[in-house]
């Protein structure tokens, strides 16, 4: 994954984010060496690694190119890992080896425009009709939107109140009535295409429903516990790459400094510092950040152990999600005012980090609802 | 990666939350108000075994582990941050010995620690040498077989009630930090003095003494190591002593989160437990993220050093700076959720806020932790 990561995504990584284009480049080789298929088990053609390894993997992508990341993020589990973990066998049969395989790429369409943190109140409908169903409705803030071949749609089922009436389906792209609706600019993650999915009188057969009628709500939040470990490696990516990125320019500048004496320097030998550091300022910074990236990870590597452990790990992921994605976001302005002018122009890779990472604190689940999430387990 | 502990941990760790339930829970408030150190308590580990888990089994101990250590601190730490220094001096005061010391040494000077019949205290700073350890003045000159150590050392937690006390002393002034040795005291043959107890804001019962050396002989066979070697050892030791007192920071910051948490269950206001209330619910959140965050950090840093681990000296001292900076913020956010109660001595949040503090200065200011990653980064 590193030399994919660093070989292929991370030379890409400026230009589509200035261009607002999908790599395609990179996410065909992470499908050509099989990592579309991480959690999906190798009779189904995956690689059958657990939560862990899926994390390193994110954190290895996201280190090169977030936008790369969230696509095979998204792809990997919100994506696709619900059904392995709700789908018949016929369906995972059906639809793991494409999937694991790069020949679909998943998503995931629970969030609508009056229906984001409050998921249980979404709105889209999927009324019975013969052997099947027929959705109406628009989802939004889609990942992999335009690109998918696959999505996961939340659905109302039945009069049934909020989360009991929802209900999960597979929807293939190519379904008449699927259609792509606006497609957003946003402020990072340009990559990453993210828009509405819209939804006219699609007629989804009986053996496309995931679950059972009215376990929709569970199948989404327990995909968005394991997305969450994902995100807290997305998170962690992103930000080391500004720790690495702001170093190797500390450096650059006391090089830069040493080549042209200043008065300092007498003081500087004289007190037995490192001559080419910037000073303790920026030194503190470095502890500082580099410890709070150290206990971010330990809390994202306990949330994917407990989960492969196939141990309650719904509190431990929100946690993880809260503390990396907040780490992150003070982690990388950090490296932009430290890095100062020449790290605020456009295409420099630390204001790009700066876009990048507020998505994180956002998607999958706000920072707020991970506080609701952990405050109701405190409190239970 | 794991994250499990061991069965034997696990039985180590029950017997210390019931004895500390039982007999260290209801002494903590006296024992911070009277300041007085709790020489009961102290018995009550020797009793128990809990001052033998620093030792391995072939010096007399049950464990040597720093999972275990940290472990045992941690579960004091809930209760009473005093008590889990005896714990943590008694781990901190032997290191020296068992990374430094001769088998010969080990044999000998282990076994009265490992059965509780002595404490021990680690004797490094002084007045003029806090985080600048390699400035410090205390002599020690060989004649034949012993050394006669003369100096004044500062701030030595447990210092006054110690058998046993490892002291840093320059045995070549002329050589800076490489002119330091360390030697191994104990007081029935090298007797110290401790004229004076400092008052203090926390910790109130564990006496943080000032000790006097005025010609005070010790056999050379208690130096630990060459002649020189002694600053070498003890940033060995303190590696291996931070996870500890992260251990102790994320008691602490447990311990004052749990009552905070039941306190906020029952207190109501406006006709509803503030517990229902979502700006609370978040602080809340906040605290248990990074609670847990520190815990994992310790643990880690823990792990390396009884794995001793290359990059043991970065990861102890992000636990220590984390898990200490951790434990000041949720210590002044639980009294803060008590209101006016939190203030009150009635209450335990503020003595554990007060005791919090001491865990971002000793065993390397959190400002030397910083320097000490940095560098680590940088190298």
């Amino acid at each position: 994954m590193r030399e994919l990561a660093q070989g292929v995504a991370l030379p890409l990584a400026a230009e589509v984010d200035r261009d607002h284009r999908f790599p395609e480049e990179a996410v065909s080789a992470a499908a050509e060496a099989g990592l579309l298929g991480i959690l999906i088990p190798r009779e189904y053609g995956g690689m059958g690694l657990d939560a862990l390894a899926f994390a390193l993997c994110i954190d290895e992508l996201a280190r090169a190119c977030a936008s790369t990341s969230v696509i095979v993020d998204v792809h990997t589990s919100v994506g696709s890992e619900p059904i392995l973990l709700f789908g018949t066998e016929d369906q995972k049969r059906k639809w793991l080896p494409r999937l694991a395989s790069g020949e679909l790429l998943g998503a995931f369409a629970l969030t609508e425009p009056a229906a984001g943190s409050d998921a249980a109140s979404l709105q889209t409908s999927a009324r019975r009709n013969g052997d099947g169903y027929v959705l109406n409705g628009t989802k939004v803030f889609i990942t992999n939107i335009g690109h998918a071949g696959l999505y996961i749609v939340f659905a109302r089922t039945g009069p049934g109140k909020r989360a009991a009436g929802v209900s999960a389906f597979l929807v293939p792209a190519e379904s008449p009535g699927v259609k792509v609706g606006q497609v957003f600019k946003k402020m990072g993650l340009n990559g990453s295409p993210t828009g509405e999915l819209v939804l006219e009188d699609v007629v989804v057969p009986m053996a496309n429903r995931l679950g059972r009628e009215g376990e929709g709500f569970t199948v989404a939040m327990r995909a968005l516990d394991s997305g969450r470990i994902g995100i807290s490696g997305q998170a962690l990516g992103i930000g080391q790459a500004a720790v690495d990125e702001a170093t190797a320019l500390m450096r650059r500048r006391a090089e830069e400094q040493l080549a042209s004496p200043h008065p300092a320097d007498s003081l500087r030998e004289w007190a037995d510092l490192p001559t080419w550091w910037g000073g303790q300022g920026e030194e503190f910074w470095l502890a500082d950040i580099a410890t709070h990236l150290e206990s971010a990870r330990m809390l994202a590597y306990h949330a994917a152990w407990l989960c492969s452990r196939g141990r309650p790990f719904t509190l431990a992921a929100s946690m993880a999600k809260l503390h990396c994605t907040d780490t992150t976001m003070q982690v990388v302005l950090d490296a932009l005012q430290i890095a100062g002018e020449e790290g605020a122009v456009s295409g420099s890779p630390f204001e790009r980090h700066v876009r990048d990472a507020k998505a994180l604190q956002i998607y999958e689940g706000s920072n707020q609802v991970q506080r609701v999430v952990i405050g109701r387990q405190l409190f239970r | 990666m794991d994250f499990e502990l061991s069965e034997e941990q696990v039985a180590i760790r029950d017997t210390i939350r019931e004895l500390v339930q039982d007999r260290v829970a209801p002494r903590a408030a006296e024992i911070d108000e009277k300041a007085e150190y709790p020489k009961d308590i102290e018995r009550l580990f020797a009793e128990n075994g809990i001052l033998s888990i620093p030792f391995p089994e072939e010096y007399g101990g049950i464990s040597g582990s720093s999972v275990t250590i940290c472990m045992g601190i941690e579960e004091i730490a809930k209760a009473c941050a005093t008590s889990s220094l005896i714990l943590a001096v008694q781990a901190l005061g032997s290191y020296p010995i068992l990374v430094a010391g001769t088998e010969e040494q080990k044999k000998r000077l282990c076994p009265p620690l490992a059965s509780g019949e002595k404490v021990a205290a680690y004797a490094l700073s002084e007045t003029g040498s806090g985080s600048d350890a390699a400035a410090m003045k205390t002599r020690a000159k060989r004649y034949g077989n012993e050394y006669v150590l003369n100096g004044t050392k500062q701030f030595i937690t447990g210092g006054s009630v110690a058998g046993t006390l490892v002291v840093f002393a320059q045995t070549d002034p002329e050589a800076n930090h490489k002119g330091i040795s360390a030697f191994v005291l104990e007081r029935e043959t090298s007797p110290w003095q401790a004229p004076k107890l400092e008052h203090k804001l926390g910790i109130r019962g564990s006496p943080t003494a000032q000790l006097v050396f005025d010609d005070v002989k010790v056999p050379a066979a208690n130096r630990l190591g060459e002649e020189g070697a002694g600053f070498k050892i003890a940033l060995a030791v303190l590696d291996r002593s931070r996870p500890g007192i992260g251990a102790q920071a994320l008691g602490i910051a447990e311990g004052a989160f749990d009552y905070a948490l039941n306190y906020a269950r029952d207190r109501k206001q406006f006709g509803q437990p503030i517990s229902s209330f979502q700006g609370i619910q978040f602080m809340f959140a906040d605290m248990a993220t990074q609670i847990e965050a520190a815990r994992h950090l310790v643990y880690l840093a823990a792990t390396k050093v009884d794995a001793k681990a290359a990059d043991l000296t970065k990861i102890a001292a992000m636990a220590k700076l984390f898990a200490s900076d951790m434990a000041m913020k949720v210590t002044t956010d639980c009294v803060q959720i008590l209101g006016g109660y939190g203030y009150i001595s009635d209450y335990p949040v503020e003595r554990m806020m007060r005791d919090a503090k001491i865990t971002q200065i000793y065993e390397g200011t959190n400002q030397i932790q910083r320097v000490v990653i940095a560098r680590s980064l940088l190298k």
